[in-house]
Order: C-alpha cells, then sequence, then structure tokens
C-alpha cells in the first residue's frame, strides 16, 4: 500500500475505538499491525467468488 | 499402570483404592512441579474428598464411571467450583471464585474422574511456548532448558511427566497439538463444536475447541466419549448425538484410505519433522500424497481473524475509562497487548475477507475428503526449541520461533477439522508429533489409525 502511513492510522483509529495506546508500546503495536498487514495482503489479494457469503455461524 | 483405563479398572477391582491413587499424584506433583512448573493450583483437599466418595461407592457396590479414581487436571481456562479462572492474567487474578465446573470438568468428574487443579498456559490462550510472563514458563520434562510448547503446554507436561495420567486443554490455532508434539504425548483437537466449552475462557470464538491429553489412544478415546454430547449452556456446541469411538477403535483400519500432505506440509520444516511423517506413512504402507490447496493462505486468514476476534474480546480493559473502572493494558504480558491492539485496528474487510476464504477453503478441503479419509502432516516444523529461543532457521531462513511453531497446525483448526497429534519418540532426540487430520466429525477414523499404530510400536507416550 504505497503512502500508507501505519502509524498514523494507529493513531487515528486507536482515537476512534478509544484505545489507550502509551508511547512506549506504540511502537510494539506498529510492529504488529505492519505483520498483521502484510498478512492479510495474501488473503485479501485472493480472488474469491462473489458467491461466497460469510456465515453468522460457522460450521465446519 | 501408567494409563488411566488401567488406573479405572483397578480402582474399580479395589485393586488399589481411589485415595491412594490421589495421594500418589499430589506426592508427585509436589516433588516435580518445582522444576517443570505445570500447575498453577492445586486442589488437594477436594481430591481427597472426591476420591474418598468414589470409594465408598464402591464399597456400596455402585458403579463410580469409566474413569473411577483417576486424576486428571485442566488448564486453567476452564471453572473449578471454587477456583478464580486465570486464562494465564495477572488481571483475572482478581476475578471472584467460579460458581461452577465447566461443563467438561463436570463431565470427567461425573466419569468417576478426580480433579487435583489447574494447569499453567500462555496468557489468554495467546502463544505456542506457555511463557508465561506472570506464572513462569513451563518446562519439557524431556529438556528442562526448553519449552513445552503452548498454549496448553502446562497439560502436555503434566501428562508427558507422569504426574497425572489425563488433562484437558484448549486449541484455537494448534494449542494442544504444539504441545503434545513438543513433549511426546497425544493430543486430540476434535471437531469444532463437537465438545462444549461452556465454562472455558475463550480467545477467538470461532476456531476455540477443547481437548484432551494423554499417554495412549484408549485413554484419548474414553475421554472423548466421556466429553461428547449436546450442552444447553454452549450455543455452538453441536446438537448431533454422541457417535462412540471407543468400540471402533481396534477395527481393521485396511478400508481406510490414508495420504501424506504434499506441497506446503513439507516445506519449512527440520528434516526430522518430515522423517517422523515418513516413519508413520512406512508404517502403514502409505505412498499417496494429496494437495491441501492455499494452505498458505488458510494460515493467513487465520491469523487475521484470530488477532481481531482475540483483541474483541478484550477491548474493555484496554480501553480509556474514567473512575471507577481503569484500563489495565500495563498489566497484560507486553507481547499479548500490542498484538491485541494491534488486532483491535484491524478494519471489518480485512476480517470479512478471511472469514469468505474460510468456505471458499472450507469447500476445497471437502473435495479433498472425497478421495481420502485420513491425511498425515507433521505437528511442528521443529522439536521443543530452547526457553526464550526467538529465531529458528528453516530452509536456510530465520525466522521467528514463536509464530511459526503453528506452521502446520493452522491451517487444520481454520476449518475445525479433527487432528490428533501421535508421538513419535526418538532414541537421544525430543520427541516430535505427525498429525492424523480427518473431515469434520470423523474423530473415529484418526483413532483407529492410532490405534493400528501404537499397537505397531510407532507411536508410543511413555513416561520421561
Amino acid at each position: 500500500m504505497e503512502g500508507f502511513n501505519v502509524g498514523e492510522y494507529v493513531n487515528q483509529m486507536a482515537l476512534l475505538l478509544d484505545l489507550e495506546i502509551r508511547d512506549e508500546y506504540r511502537d510494539g503495536v506498529v510492529e504488529n499491525f505492519e505483520r498483521i498487514s502484510a498478512i492479510a495482503n495474501l488473503v485479501n489479494s485472493f480472488p474469491i467468488p462473489e458467491d461466497i457469503e460469510v456465515a453468522p455461524v460457522f460450521e465446519p | 499402570m501408567n494409563d488411566a483405563v488401567s488406573i479405572a479398572t483397578a480402582v474399580r477391582e479395589g485393586k488399589v483404592s481411589a485415595v491412594e491413587v490421589t495421594k500418589a499424584a499430589i506426592a508427585r506433583i509436589a516433588a516435580q512441579d518445582n522444576q517443570l512448573n505445570c500447575f498453577t493450583a492445586v486442589t488437594a483437599e477436594t481430591a481427597l474428598t472426591d476420591a474418598a466418595r468414589i470409594d465408598r461407592e464402591i464399597a456400596q457396590g455402585n458403579h463410580p464411571g469409566i474413569l473411577a479414581g483417576v486424576p486428571f487436571a485442566v488448564k486453567n481456562l476452564f471453572d473449578i467450583t471454587g477456583l478464580t479462572t486465570l486464562a494465564g492474567s495477572k488481571i483475572n487474578a482478581e476475578n471472584p471464585a467460579a460458581s461452577q465446573d465447566a461443563t467438561a470438568v463436570a463431565k470427567l468428574k461425573q466419569a468417576g474422574a478426580v480433579l487435583v487443579g489447574a494447569l499453567n498456559m500462555d496468557e489468554y490462550a495467546y502463544g505456542f511456548v506457555t511463557e508465561n510472563s506472570h506464572y513462569g514458563a513451563t518446562h519439557n520434562p524431556h529438556d528442562l532448558q526448553r519449552v513445552a510448547g503452548g498454549s496448553s503446554g502446562g497439560s502436555a507436561a503434566a501428562v508427558a511427566a507422569g504426574l497425572v495420567p489425563l488433562t484437558l486443554g484448549s486449541d484455537t490455532n494448534g494449542s494442544i497439538r504444539v504441545p503434545a508434539a513438543l513433549c511426546g504425548v497425544f493430543g486430540l483437537k476434535p471437531t469444532y463444536s463437537r465438545l462444549s466449552r461452556a465454562g472455558v475462557a475463550l480467545f477467538s470464538s470461532s476456531f476455540d475447541h477443547i481437548g484432551p491429553f494423554a499417554r495412549s489412544v484408549q485413554d484419548i478415546a474414553t475421554v472423548f466419549d466421556a466429553l461428547q454430547g449436546e450442552d444447553d449452556r454452549d450455543p455452538i456446541c453441536t446438537k448431533r448425538p454422541p457417535e462412540l469411538v471407543l468400540p471402533q477403535l481396534k477395527q481393521d483400519i485396511s478400508d481406510i484410505r490414508i495420504a501424506i500432505a504434499a506441497d506446503y506440509f513439507t516445506k519449512g520444516a527440520e528434516p526430522e519433522a518430515l522423517a517422523a511423517v515418513q516413519k508413520v506413512a512406512d508404517a502403514l504402507n502409505i505412498t499417496e500424497y494429496v494437495t491441501i490447496p492455499e494452505a498458505h493462505r488458510a494460515r493467513a486468514a487465520a491469523f487475521v481473524i484470530t488477532a481481531s476476534e482475540g483483541a474483541n474480546l478484550h477491548l474493555d480493559k484496554l480501553r480509556r475509562q474514567s473512575p471507577p473502572k481503569v484500563s489495565r493494558p500495563q498489566d497484560f504480558d507486553s507481547a499479548t497487548r500490542d498484538r491485541f491492539l494491534a488486532g483491535a485496528l484491524i478494519p471489518s474487510s480485512w476480517y470479512l475477507q478471511a472469514q469468505r476464504f474460510r468456505k471458499w477453503y472450507r469447500d476445497r478441503v471437502r473435495e479433498v475428503f472425497q478421495n481420502v479419509d485420513v491425511i498425515l502432516a507433521p505437528t511442528t516444523p521443529i522439536s521443543a526449541p530452547l526457553i526464550g529461543q526467538q529465531i529458528m532457521i528453516l530452509d536456510g531462513e530465520e525466522i521467528l520461533v514463536r509464530p511459526h511453531l503453528g506452521l502446520f497446525t493452522q491451517p487444520l483448526s481454520f476449518i475445525g477439522l479433527p487432528v490428533l497429534s501421535v508421538p513419535i519418540q526418538r532414541q537421544n532426540a525430543l520427541p516430535l508429533g505427525v498429525q492424523l487430520i480427518a473431515a469434520p466429525y470423523k474423530e473415529a477414523l484418526i483413532l483407529r489409525v492410532a490405534a493400528a499404530l501404537e499397537v505397531k510400536g510407532v507411536v508410543s507416550a511413555p513416561i520421561v
């Protein structure tokens, strides 16, 4: 995601969700979100057919 | 007399009393747990009271249950009447004691088993190593310098060391199978929703399973059967009637189609992990391979869902709050807290995409199971790492130890498949595990295959 500032995203979302992210652990949160973002990209880039819906109750 | 079924038989026949068995377990815990750190609480007093009741029932000619007098313990996220459920957290230590047992605990007690305590785990079950910053690391009985695996590390190590023959744990992304493999015992993750989670602290609701650890297939089957059944206390628990596996254990397995997981499940592991799978395949004369498509993406989607659902459950403790309520981020293990905070920030579109992928992936895996009944795969990519070890080298690449212990377990719990990790003991080396994987509700198939492997002497779980 070119131009995406993870640090800024963390700040804004934390504000929206009223989460307490103190200075001393902000770097750890940013690092974790960067990792999640990279992993999520694997799934987000996969072309799932449109007729696959999310079920409210998952059944194996 | 190390296994649960033998103990129960001896107790029922009056060869040994439940009180004697319980006292022996308590003595073993007292002697060894200061080194292992499996237990967070030992319920000696109530255990001896319960054991005495079992003995009285036997004296009166009553049947005290299939697990009569068998000592057991549970991961400390199961509610135990009179004990505070910690879930590995310092914050929960301030909570009141549970007013009733988790359904699984109650069912084992009804079967005559005697609860002797609660077991150590990763904080909120978020981890694969049981290096709990509040309650200390659980040590692997095979080598005290090494981790027991997680997050049900106390449950696996207690069985491996022979402190108790049976324990319960929970598995979200591999938390039963990983410690079972690293400690060299059997660990069953049943089909999602098959066993009641009532009274169990959740981590990631749509992935959480409970299941047993033991040193024999028969013990695993006995506990699984005792735990089956509908439960009004757990809305996700299946309405499906119990299908007992114990009577099926000795059935011939020549009709079961077995294959080795290829591609994803053969990469990123040390050669001995793959050799363990080959050992099982050789014993079963298996040469077929099968591909589970997009397993790497399934693991990624599981990661996104776990991070999101896990964070959501703990939002209240991470939010700014006005007095008298206070937020508690400083009281989490720092690694857990940072992951939860990051998980709370995941956009809904990522979460929903992962859930949609989950259905797509489930349908593809259902197709695989049209041609095969049981699939073999390594449980972990390596044997037990050292306590504190951060990095391992696999395929020439430096990678983090902690998340990658679940490399081969996550894509299977992602769609709730039943999986048994069977222990492969190795001379002068740490044990490893092999996963036996089946389609949903086909626990009987994997337990039958495991029983055949046990008879052949390929899998075993002797006391360390």
